[in-house]
């Protein structure tokens, strides 16, 4: 028996209605854990190379991980997989919230969805119950309200996965929304959702999960939240969540501003966590067992609208914030509360606002062609941009694939400033005195994205130190030109162990924000599993799933390899234009020499390929 | 341990209603917890917790006598019950539930939610203890 998993998976073919539940295969969850590895696995097995990702070929898998729904703390994330209509490549996304608990109180570890339905539906899954229903009603409706009227209708105790118009309309980077400010926000997976005429994915569960000793676990899962809870972190960090970052990464120049021309924004004191507090907050809003809650939901009001929204995260605070220039908090979260009912993600969407803004300011794109004129710090502006880019009109239409789709068709040296990797917009962290950070990026799976390692803390302060003692320690003065030397190791181990957290089905801010050790999750696997495995087996683990990810990309994207691993010319060649790290920008050749490192250590080629022995070693070949 | 709620402290995060059911039942299964948590959004965002305030309705509807109070908590007297579960309809909070067995559970006070509450949202009512 699988302890610690629901034990099936459901597969549904959305072209013929066709329902196939599964026993969760056993070799699977050893070899993969669940979550992450579990939808790397299926998508790499699935997918024909040369499939369109928003055709009906495309799958999308969806995988709570062993620890989902159990006793411990974080045990609410999701993981979501397709190929992705950003990259072309590999594509996921990690969401929280109470979704993946119940999908496990149903009785499934994975949800795998494959064709495309006729008409626009909604996926309701009852237990054992399972049914593919018209989802008239709510077409062109924003996500939230979608959830909303969908609750009403069903039930409080349905958790529901829902896509605004943007995801109907296949914008590249829309986001599955999910508990009223929860998002699945990277790589497009909303797109591919809407590309299956799915709507919306309503699940209520009431099974137990079978544990394999349930009393122990029980006592070890009560322990970690009393040592989470005693942490110094527990008290300082959890009342401003990620948002606390935002002040430390001015201070160490890492904020980007103004479509990442410069590193420091002199407004950030306006749109940080304490604004949050005073100006914002109605309550803290915690995912699935979580003891840390970094969701602030609250209430804003500006001159353009007023909404409740959960948020903004640092994340949504640097690039509606920073990037477009936003400078007070109640715009930052309006703009926030925007994307989420357009369902488009923050990330993508306020890098591709902040781009087509210093677009216009360089004469690369008129009025004309936007149907008006725009400017950094108008919300006005933003918001007009994101509702053309969701409806994908006039200018939006270009918008929606992208930046680097974008910069495709405005030339004018805008990729220069198309702030990507591989096609996903770049997260909340300016690396131009980050070389660590950059090569996180630079070599992430799906793009440039924050969450594989973390590595900026290493370029800082070249220490380990978790993030509220980042935080506590501030930037110490003038900043020194961060070196290179020795960060492709952190950040290989960091790609090993954040990641983990997604294969598992939890959250990694407890160890990352507040420095909750590893070791109970080893022990805690255990008592809820059976199955004894180290950390470092399942490191190991996550390492495979690494080389999966990259003989996905080898796979599926034509000509892949290292010319795919650059960040864009911005950051190798101009130099950062004020703040903390004025004047600095990293060169191509240092980058050039992380990268041969990087691959020599990873077994790929000097292309970036995994070499046969590699693949190998790993049981992949 | 009798309980009492600061509804505006509770972030939805649901850790009390598992450890409820595997103090009480040994399992993961929140649906079948003697606590609930309503999230009420996006307007006003706000939570509501529904508990059992050991009020003795349960124990006044019980046509067997078979719950009945000690130390101002309400016990199931399993040997008497009947599984007719008008407890289970009467019960002004909607917190008794009915368990796999087909007999109804209603929070036995243990304090386990209490104990494991992040936010301090669930608290031990000491001030009415002993009323």
């Amino acid at each position: 028996m699988l302890y610690g998993y629901a034990g099936s998976i459901l597969k549904i073919d959305l072209g013929t209605g066709e329902k196939k539940i599964e026993n969760t295969p056993e070799k699977m969850a050893e070899e993969y854990l669940g979550g992450r590895g579990f939808v790397a696995r299926l998508l790499y097995d699935m997918i024909e190379p040369g499939t369109d990702p928003l055709g009906p070929a495309n799958v999308i898998v969806i995988a709570p991980g062993p620890l989902s729904g159990h006793l411990l703390p974080g045990s609410g994330k999701t993981h979501f997989g397709a190929l992705s209509p950003a990259t072309g490549g590999y594509g996921d996304s990690n969401m929280g919230g109470h979704f993946g608990p119940a999908l496990k109180y149903a009785g499934y570890d994975c949800l795998v969805l494959e064709g495309a339905a006729d008409k626009l539906s909604t996926l309701v899954i009852d237990n054992n119950d399972i049914k593919i229903v018209s989802a008239d009603t709510l077409q062109g409706k924003g996500a939230i309200d979608a959830e909303k009227e969908l609750k009403e209708q069903l039930g409080e105790d349905f958790q529901v996965l829902t896509i605004g118009p943007a995801g109907e309309n296949r914008v590249v980077y829309a986001c599955i929304s999910h508990d009223f400010g929860r998002q699945a926000g990277r790589t497009g997976v909303a797109a591919v959702l809407g590309s299956k005429n799915i709507k919306a994915v309503a699940v209520r569960g009431s099974k137990p999960i079978p544990v394999f000793d349930p009393q122990a676990a029980q006592a070890k899962g009560e322990e970690m939240y009393r040592v989470c809870f005693g942490k110094p972190g527990f008290k300082t960090w959890t009342p401003y969540g990620t948002a606390s970052i935002t002040g430390w990464a001015n201070e160490v120049g890492a904020f980007p501003t103004r479509n990442f021309q410069t590193s420091y924004a002199d407004f950030h004191h306006k749109i940080n966590g304490q604004a949050i507090i005073d100006r914002l907050l109605i309550t803290d809003k915690g995912c699935f067992g979580c003891p840390t809650p970094c969701g602030k939901y609250g209430h804003a009001k500006t001159t353009v609208g007023s909404a409740f929204v959960e948020g903004p995260e640092y994340e949504s605070i640097a690039t509606l914030g920073g990037s477009c220039c936003l400078e007070e908090i109640e715009e930052v979260a309006y703009a926030n509360y925007v994307c989420d009912q357009l369902g488009l993600d923050t990330i993508s969407a306020g890098v591709v606002v902040s781009f087509a803004m210093e677009c216009f300011e360089k004469g690369v794109i008129t009025a004309v062609d936007i149907g008006r004129e725009i400017s950094f710090g108008s919300l006005e502006d933003v918001v007009y941009l994101l509702e053309k880019i969701a409806a994908t009109e006039g200018i939006g239409k270009i918008l929606a694939g992208g930046v680097k789709a974008a910069a495709a068709v405005f030339g004018g040296g805008s990729e220069r400033y198309a702030i990507h990797v591989k096609g996903l917009e770049w997260s909340g962290y300016e690396c131009r005195n980050a070389p660590g950070m950059m090569l996180s990026y630079m070599t992430a799976d799906v793009g440039a994205h924050h969450n594989r390692s973390w590595a900026l803390g290493y370029d800082v302060s070249e220490s380990d130190a978790d993030v509220s003692e980042l935080i506590e320690a501030g930037a110490g003065g003038s900043l020194e030109v961060s070196s290179p030397e020795g960060k492709v190791d952190h950040v290989i181990s960091m790609q090993h162990s954040r990641p983990l957290y997604d294969a598992l089905g939890i959250c990694r801010l407890q160890t990352m924000e507040i420095g909750f050790e590893t070791s109970y999750y080893e022990e805690v696997y255990e008592l809820i599993t059976g199955r004894k495995i180290s950390w470092q087996e399942m490191l190991s683990i996550s390492e495979k799933i690494w080389q999966l990810t990259r003989q996905f990309n080898v796979k599926h994207i034509e000509g892949f390899g290292r010319s795919y691993d650059y960040p864009p010319l911005r950051f190798m060649e101009e130099p950062v234009a004020s703040g903390p790290n004025k004047g600095r920008y990293i060169e191509r050749k240092i980058l050039d020499k992380m990268l041969d490192e990087y691959y020599e250590k990873r077994g790929w080629d000097e292309n970036g390929i995994p070499r046969a022995g590699t693949l190998a070693r790993f049981g992949l070949a | 341990m009798k309980l009492k709620v600061k509804e505006e402290r509770c972030s939805g995060c649901n850790v009390c209603r598992v450890v409820c059911t595997l103090q009480n039942f040994g399992a993961v299964q929140p649906s079948q917890a003697l606590l609930k948590i309503k999230g009420q959004f996006p307007d006003p965002g706000t939570y509501k917790i529904a508990f059992c305030t050991q009020c003795g309705v349960c124990a006044e509807t019980c046509p067997e006598e078979a719950i009945v109070e000690r130390d101002g908590e309400y016990d199931i007297n399993y040997t008497i019950c009947t599984q007719c579960l008008i407890c289970v309809d009467s019960c002004p909070f909607d917190v008794i539930v009915v368990t796999e067995s087909g007999y109804p559970a209603k929070c036995t006070g243990c304090g386990k939610c209490v104990e494991l509450c992040p936010r301090e949202a669930v608290l031990a009512d000491h001030d009415s203890e002993g009323e």
